[in-house]
């Protein structure tokens, strides 16, 4: 799992029917892992929210089974990555 | 899961059995610097979705439950066809043929 910022939002209208009902949001990842040499960042990640989060918010996901308990209707759901929590506040280095 | 834009078909005779009749895309990633990654991904479709579309791609037992079955030598598949995309400075957009923000209007 990793924690990112939550960057915007997907809309998809066709989409595989357990993906039905789901907010789809676009995150950012905050770890220094996820930039390419030059510091230039890799990719997004999209991942089904379950805590009402919203663009802005410092977010953590989760992968597979356990992004998938999260969210808590079954292993055979088209998701693979959830936001679980929303980060109120940290210590050590600054996220971003 | 990412988002990305189909550039691509992929076909090939010789693969494991368990891929009979499973459909191929090229998905090239998202990012934020408003360009796409240079980095391919394969992606089993049972969409539809087309070139130039933009997907929405999710890896192992997600995608294997799209693709219908567990039991597949794969595991990356197409989970939905992406309308638009909205971010934080209030922009919504559509990705163009070359990767390109079309704006839009909402969501």
């Amino acid at each position: 799992m990793f924690t990112g910022r939550v960057i915007g939002e997907i809309w998809a209208t066709r989409r595989h029917e357990t993906l039905q009902g789901f907010k789809l949001l676009l995150v950012d990842p905050h770890e220094l892992s996820s930039r390419l040499p030059g510091g230039k960042k890799q990719g997004l990640v999209v991942a089904a929210d379950t805590v009402d989060a919203g663009v802005g918010d410092d977010v953590i996901v989760a992968y597979g089974r356990a992004g998938r308990t999260a969210i808590g209707q079954g292993h055979d759901i088209a998701v693979e990555a959830a936001v679980v929590a929303v980060v109120d506040s940290h210590s050590g280095p600054e996220l971003g | 899961m990412l988002v990305g834009r189909v550039v691509g078909n992929v076909w090939a005779t010789r693969k494991d059995p368990t891929l009979e009749g499973l459909r191929f895309l090229m998905v090239r990633p998202f990012t934020t610097a408003n360009t796409e990654s240079q980095d391919i991904v394969v992606a089993g479709d049972t969409l539809g979705a087309g070139i130039g579309e933009t997907v929405l791609v999710a890896f192992g037992r997600a995608a294997r439950t799209v693709l219908g079955s567990q039991d597949l030598g794969w595991q990356v598949a197409v989970v939905a066809i992406v309308d638009s995309i909205s971010l934080g400075d209030g922009g919504v957009f559509e990705l163009g043929e070359g990767g390109e923000r079309i704006p839009v209007d909402g969501p």
